[in-house]
């Protein structure tokens, strides 16, 4: 006859009370909250969704001044000339594929405000991990217009030695690491290298940056989670476009975009205006603080607009309509923003800009003149660094081709390539 | 009847419904299978099927095969003092040191811990890791060298790559645990499309060389489908990988010491049917057997049988077998590495022989057996007197109870060496 323990007075003062279930707390190890008593489903709120975030309105003008960061002329005009000076090498580019000069091309038209305005709330040895559409940010640290080009052409100066597509740029030197074209793989990669800079306690973030159609992928959802529960001093900035090439966003999720998720991560979030330059400029400068001095990751939506096409392999008319996109580029396109900002400080006007887009047109062509130029590298760079040294196996292959382009070398292009 | 009645008597709040909780009901389930009169006489079928193989433990080694490099250890933009050792293409022999008995899960934890007390920046992470592991592979560590160095992930092989990559990147020793084999093909996207990938297309600037990742290998009698798999063949198609499975408690050690140091990802799959069936005297201190390197067992004149993991042991009494019945003198060979795997060795020893016979676990079609049977008639076609047998496992899945009807076994070995020595 098993014991029986509980206390017969303590029984009955529990019957005597009025039963209230807000008197207990659940126990279980999921989930620390109250009971209801009702039911209810929780409504996904998309009509008035997290605000947007933004410092400056569509012309330029503070709204809240103790919101302007107050940055430098010097430091302001930088971020005009990255953001054009970006633009007018996507032009440039661009054209040049039209051309059958390069293969493939993508534009940051529209975004540039995302990109500068990160970047310049980083540290440089802050580590980057990138998707394919943040060249400003590389620009931004002083990645060179020749080695933009050298990328795009895979001449044989070229870091990444040509095997790579276009704009897939990467840069140790900068601490930018190599673009690779599966989308949202960085993001747990991103959690990784967050967790071995904080271990080093070298103070010292990472940023990872991805689409909204990339954050639709198994990797995002494991880059979120890894990164909350492991404690990583890392920023997601999430760049917002409104397409995944012709997929728009009512087709790729049906929450309120992607700042909605972080909180079920248990990410700090935010969603900004992605074209004005200084609210994407707080929002990176204060995460960055904070995911430092707290090992905590931050969730960064920057809403903007992508003005050009998905890529040189795309024709957006297909799927949008032109209005849309002159809207945007008329109407909201940082570039200008920043402008009017500076113009009512009078830190630029109609000379200056004549000046700067002589100048940011030469630099750009004539580090393309250069590209143009320049030869492919040497073939032996297709079989090495496929492991730290070359392994027996893949120096056969080698030989062996040498020697078939020894007997066929009228079929082969060998004049293009360095010797 | 009786066991019915016993039943309906206990009452509720006495009676856990699990049996977790002790007391006098607790073994309810083991009170019904007494009383149930089909369990009365000790079940023949039922009886646990032996292993397909005996584990013969291999001497303690006095000295052994060692290509010694250690890797510099560096912070991002701090070298500390680089140990180099010379590393040249001969291997050599290094005493051994103090030994102990340890079976295969333990020499692996001998592993960690040399790594985890040498080398600053490395750590272990999968599921289940802190608490020991589900393999007790990483029993002691966390206690030992921090939270910080031995955690848990949340469930999702695709991450817990993912994260190992980004850390081996930002300069972290990175060792990821896949819970099982099977459950590695989340993370394949990561594993061929980026880890294998890092260091060509960033033209050498990044690399993730400092990943390892483990994962149990391979059948273990009741594994069925998904406890059971070995997926190396998918993995020896993705060039900038190195794959390595071990035989025994020796070799995984120095084996998985090669592959934390080897600046490359590597994937090291280790035989779960031999985590306990296999003990040996490991040495505790670090000690490295060289990757792509085969090893010859066993010299013979007649025949080359060539495995890895645990069908060594089973084409081992192949050999003895052949030798008893047939008089046939078999060359053995444990490939150990799978990915880049040793073509001269292999070669060198069918060249000798005249005939090969590859075993693995693994469907045959598609199977790693698959490619050395062509390069080795690419390059000794004239030497061989028999085509190349491949005794393998069927092309289904892994099958449960017909497990013991699937596994390439030793009379399915022996039975084609009988048709190649009379072919």
């Amino acid at each position: 006859m098993a014991h029986i323990t509980s206390k017969p007075k303590q029984r009955g003062a529990l019957r005597q009370q009025p039963f209230d279930s807000s008197a207990e707390k659940p126990q279980f190890p999921g989930a620390s909250a109250e009971f209801i008593d009702h039911l209810e489903f929780i409504q996904p709120n998309v009509i008035s969704g997290i605000p947007v975030y933004r410092v400056m309105d569509r012309q330029g003008q503070i709204i809240n001044p103790s919101e302007d960061p107050k940055l430098s002329k010097e430091m302001v005009l930088n971020f005009y000339q990255k953001m054009t000076l970006l633009n007018t090498m996507d032009r440039i580019l661009y054209e040049s594929q039209r051309q059958g000069r390069i293969s493939f091309y993508m534009t940051n038209y529209g975004e540039e405000g995302t990109h500068i305005g990160s970047a310049a709330a980083l540290e440089p040895t802050d580590l980057v991990f990138g998707q394919y559409r943040e060249a400003g940010v590389l620009m931004y640290r002083g990645f060179p217009l020749d080695l933009f080009m050298a990328q795009c052409y895979a001449n044989a100066d070229d870091l990444g030695k040509g095997r790579q597509m276009p704009v897939h740029y990467g840069c140790k030197d900068l601490n930018f690491v190599t673009i690779s074209s599966p989308l949202a793989t960085q993001l747990p990669q991103a959690a990784g290298a967050a967790y071995a800079v904080k271990r080093e306690n070298s103070n010292r973030v990472v940023v990872c940056y991805f689409g909204e159609g990339a954050a639709s992928e198994g990797d995002a959802h494991a880059g979120f989670n890894f990164s909350a529960t492991l404690e990583c001093p890392l920023i997601f900035f999430c760049r917002n476009n409104g397409y995944a090439i012709s997929t728009p966003t009512n087709e790729q999720y049906r929450g309120d975009g992607i700042a909605a998720r972080g909180p079920g991560y248990g990410l700090m979030s935010i969603r900004v205006d992605g074209n004005d330059v200084f609210a994407v400029y707080n929002a990176t400068k204060e995460a960055r603080r904070r995911a430092v001095a707290e090992n905590q990751p931050f969730l960064i939506e920057a809403m903007t607009y992508r003005i050009g096409h998905h890529s040189t392999s795309d024709d957006s008319s297909a799927y949008r309509s032109v209005d849309e996109v002159n809207y945007w580029d008329k109407q909201d396109h940082p570039i200008s923003r920043l402008r009017h900002y500076m113009t009512a400080r009078d830190w630029w006007g109609e000379d200056e800009e004549k000046a700067w887009r002589k100048q940011s047109r030469k630099l750009v062509m004539e580090a393309f003149e250069r590209a143009e130029r320049r030869l492919k590298p040497n073939p032996e760079l297709l079989f090495t660094d496929v492991y730290d040294e070359m392994i027996p196996p893949i120096a056969k292959q080698r030989d062996a081709m040498w020697r078939h382009i020894q007997q066929y070398k009228e079929h082969y292009p060998l004049d293009l390539y360095e010797k | 009847m009786a066991a019915t009645r016993l039943f309906l008597r206990a009452s509720p709040v006495k009676c856990s419904l699990t049996g977790l909780t002790g007391g006098v009901h607790s073994s309810l389930g083991s009170t019904l299978l007494k009383l149930s009169p089909a369990c009365t006489a000790k079940p023949q079928a039922q009886r646990r099927h032996a292993a397909h193989f005996t584990f013969h433990p291999e001497p303690a080694p006095s000295q052994y095969e060692s290509r010694a490099t250690n890797p510099p250890l560096t912070f991002t933009g701090t070298e500390i003092e680089e140990q180099v050792f010379i590393a040249d293409t001969h291997c050599m022999n290094v005493s051994a040191g103090p030994t102990q008995k340890m079976n295969l899960f333990q020499s692996v934890t001998s592993a960690l811990d040399n790594t985890l007390a040498g080398d600053p920046t490395a750590v272990i992470f999968g599921e289940d890791v802190a608490f020991g592991g589900v393999f007790r592979c990483t029993v002691g560590l966390r206690d030992k060298y921090g939270k910080d160095r031995v955690f848990n992930t949340p469930l999702c092989e695709q991450g817990i790559v993912g994260f190992g990559i980004g850390a081996a990147a930002a300069g972290a020793t990175a060792i990821a645990e896949i819970q099982f084999a099977d459950y590695i093909y989340p993370a394949f996207d990561q594993i061929v499309n980026e880890a294998a990938k890092y260091r060509y297309r960033s033209g050498n600037m990044f690399d993730c060389g400092k990943l390892t990742i483990r994962a149990p290998w391979g059948c273990v009698g009741h594994g069925s489908i998904y406890h059971s798999q070995c997926p190396e063949a998918f993995f020896t198609h993705c060039p900038g990988i190195k794959i390595v499975v071990p035989r025994g408690p020796v070799q995984a050690k120095g084996l998985l010491l090669s592959c934390i140091a080897d600046q490359n990802p590597c994937i090291f799959f280790e035989p779960k049917i031999l985590y306990r069936a296999a003990v040996e005297q490991v040495p505790t201190e670090a000690y490295q057997i060289p990757l792509s390197q085969a090893e010859v067992l066993q010299e013979g004149s007649d025949l080359t049988l060539v495995a890895w993991g645990t069908q060594v042991h089973v084409l081992k009494e192949v050999a003895a077998m052949a030798q008893e019945k047939l008089g046939v003198s078999c060359e053995l060979i444990d490939l150990r590495t799978i990915l880049p795997w040793d073509t001269e060795t292999v070669c060198k020893s069918v060249v000798k022989t005249g005939r090969l016979l590859i075993s693995h676990e693994a469907p045959v079609t598609g199977g790693f057996a698959a490619e050395i049977s062509s390069t080795v008639q690419e390059e000794c076609f004239l030497n061989l007197e028999a085509p190349i047998s491949r005794v393998c496992g069927y092309d289904t899945p892994f099958p449960h109870i017909f497990e013991p009807f699937y596994i390439p076994d030793k009379w399915k070995c022996f039975e084609a060496v009988k048709r190649m020595i009379n072919y």
